[in-house]
């Protein structure tokens, strides 16, 4: 286990040896502490390196993660695994906006509330929050599912293509062309197994609605103008 | 003696003007605005307006084909641990695969690695062809991050994080169903065959403060070894380029309203952004009120056309260009060759610009694999070099006639304008004047 004081030692040098392991290492566990809210804390991992991080983070927190195992204790700032290919982070606080930016891959979960624009143009990556999540969340999501325990705010699902909402609690409005959607047996299934991976014993999948794309606006047309 | 009057000839309206009521009657008949590729038609102020003064009895010119003038141009100095070295300071900007073929994009990469540049991804990712035939590749980072993943990232030699184009600042994207191939759409991670729309803003940051972080992101991720070029358009080009040095950019990439697009709406490419000429002077004055000049590579797209164009943009205080229409036209779009076929789509060769709907006869703005097949990239590619490298001499031609031994020697000293237009635009002084409208003289 290597330990990163960010109080005393730069983030260079956190991100840097997380990049450069040996090849054929067994020293793949990393302890931060004291991150004070700094920025792109783990960011570019591309190796199966467990890290774990003991206070709250800034911006990108484990940003593009590629396989690794990322625990904040505490709460992360904007665009937490953002890009995210591949791997798990988890927070065990709030998440501040963007959390899950564009991610392709991966479980990001996060234990707290996600604030606006969580999972915001998503492409594979599942995401579930315990709480509650913002306004505009999954706008424009494309693939991967996102999984709710609580409320959604305004505008869910805005302009999303094939990404799969769930939420349990309520949701404030739903945006341009998202609409909720029969939960089939394969859906209930499909829920159960994020539930799962998530570690969550307590939600079982009936309890949640689905919501998707109406596929109205996939090609142009000037009747939908509104819509726009 | 019968009096007849004169003949009157039929008046048309200069507002109302042929072209201007044919686009009433068509947006009448389809109810949907006029979706076009390419930068602004209209004629705006332009490096045409202005000229080199050259040698004279205070200047001393260098001897052509003798004494050297340099082109090369390094960039990316300011942070990045591995800066892009150039034989030539004209660069190919960003145009993606999906709105170009596969053949296209390698044509690109071989072109400019044959004359020394740099060539750009585009919305869409990097395909290995591109990486593969482009010695140097600038990997765009936009705001719909299709294709974007870290691996790509690292495998670039530069990143360039789009904000906007000239064609359209605060315009997104449509890459329309006709162009989503297979391989598009797996790309892109979308459906076949459904309009993908490019957002315009960043999904994970908002203003200058929260895009210093990301580069900081990006260059962490990159261990700081690529430089990181921010792509604006022309729209404040003073404050855009303050603020992108201030976010921490190496190299500022500034594209006037003649720069092209893949395909945006007519009424925007037309009516909204700046022209190039009144892009630079102000950039220029920003890197130097914050005494980066040179140190924060300034490059300049939108219209540049000939090795005259690159000389005048340098002279005014670039570092470089970027050319993307006019790479285009050298691999072989709109060639007279195809003229029966652009006949055929209802247009003739020069003024082909429905890019989006991917029957370019020449296989250039296509992903039919048909018309694709008509571009040999190796011929192609062949062809770009020889432009670029033709550019490349005339502009040191004009550089020698003005004394200098290298194309960054050139000063807006160098030059007077045409017009009262570009005299106060690139402020230089209107030929045979030293007045500079708004800065005195006579």
């Amino acid at each position: 286990m290597r330990v990163f004081d960010l109080a005393t030692t730069p983030l260079r040098e956190l991100n840097s040896a997380l990049h450069t392991l040996a090849p054929g290492t067994n020293d793949t566990n990393f302890e931060v502490v004291n991150p004070r809210g700094s920025h792109s804390v783990a960011v570019g991992i591309d190796q199966p390196v467990v890290v774990e991080v003991h206070g709250s983070v800034g911006y990108y927190c484990a940003g593009m993660n590629d396989g690794g195992t990322v625990t904040v204790h505490g709460s992360a700032g904007p665009g937490v695994a953002e890009n995210m290919m591949s791997g798990t982070v988890v927070i065990e606080g709030d998440a501040s906006q963007y959390a899950g930016a564009t991610g392709r891959g991966g479980l990001l979960v996060i234990k707290g509330n996600a604030a606006s624009r969580c999972g915001i143009s998503m492409k594979g990556i599942d995401i579930v929050v315990q709480g509650n999540i913002g306004h505009m969340s999954a706008f424009m999501g494309q693939s991967g599912h996102l999984v709710v325990l609580g409320n959604a705010g305004e505008a869910l699902g805005d302009s999303i293509y094939e990404a799969k909402l769930f939420v349990r609690g309520e949701v404030k409005s739903l945006g341009a062309d998202c609409i909720e959607k029969e939960m089939k047996p394969k859906h209930l299934k499909l829920l159960a197994d994020l539930l799962e991976k998530a570690g969550i014993a307590d939600a079982r999948p009936e309890e949640f609605k689905r919501y998707g794309s109406a596929r109205k606006l996939y090609n142009f047309n000037i009747d939908n103008a509104e819509a726009y | 003696m019968s009096y007849q009057n004169p003949y009157t000839p039929p008046r048309k309206s200069a507002t109302f003007d042929d072209y201007t009521m044919a686009e009433i009657r068509r947006a009448a008949a389809t109810g949907i605005y006029d979706i076009r590729g390419g930068g602004t038609k209209r004629k705006v102020p332009h490096f045409d307006d202005l000229l080199f003064l050259g040698a004279s009895i205070s200047r001393y010119p260098l001897e052509g084909y003798r004494e050297k003038c340099d082109t090369s141009v390094v960039l990316g100095t300011r942070f990045a641990k591995k800066p892009i070295v150039l034989k030539t300071p004209i660069t190919i900007a960003g145009m993606s695969f999906g709105a170009l073929s596969g053949n296209a994009k390698e044509a690109l990469g071989r072109g400019a690695t044959i004359a020394g540049t740099s060539t750009t991804t585009g919305d869409g990712g990097m395909t290995d062809e591109e990486r593969g035939h482009s010695e140097m590749l600038v990997y765009q980072y936009l705001p719909s991050r299709y294709g974007m993943n870290p691996k790509d990232l690292r495998r670039a030699d530069a990143i360039e994080i789009v904000i906007g184009q000239g064609a359209k600042p605060g315009g997104g994207g449509m890459l329309l169903g006709q162009k989503i191939s297979d391989r598009v759409a797996h790309m892109r991670n979308l459906p076949k065959g459904i309009d993908q729309r490019s957002a315009c803003r960043h999904p994970d940051w908002t203003g200058p403060d929260d895009l210093e972080i990301k580069i900081l992101e990006l260059r962490e991720i990159t261990d700081w070894q690529k430089p990181i070029y921010i792509k604006v358009g022309g729209s404040r080009p003073y404050y855009d380029t303050a603020l992108a040095v201030k976010a921490g950019a190496d190299v500022v990439v500034l594209d006037g309203m003649q720069g092209g697009t893949a395909a945006t709406q007519d009424v925007f490419i037309e009516n909204v952004g700046l022209p190039t000429l009144a892009c630079i002077r102000p950039a220029v004055q920003a890197l130097q009120d914050l005494g980066m000049h040179r140190k924060v590579q300034l490059i300049i797209s939108g219209g540049v056309r000939s090795g005259a164009d690159v000389a005048k943009a340098l002279a005014l205080g670039a570092d470089a260009v970027a050319i993307g229409t006019a790479a285009l036209v050298a691999i072989g779009d709109n060639d007279p060759h195809w003229e029966e076929e652009y006949q055929k789509l209802g247009t003739t060769a020069g003024a082909y610009d429905d890019w989006h709907e991917g029957k370019d006869p020449a296989g250039i703005t296509t992903q039919d694999p048909e018309l694709a097949k008509r571009l040999d990239p190796v011929a192609a590619g062949r062809r770009l070099a020889n432009y670029l490298k033709v550019m490349t001499l005339e502009a040191q031609t004009i550089a020698r006639a003005c004394g200098k031994n290298h194309l960054h020697n050139l000063e807006p000293e160098d030059l007077v304008a045409l017009t009262l237009e570009a005299s106060a635009m690139a402020q230089v002084p209107l030929a045979g004047t030293s007045w500079i409208p708004g800065k005195g003289g006579f």
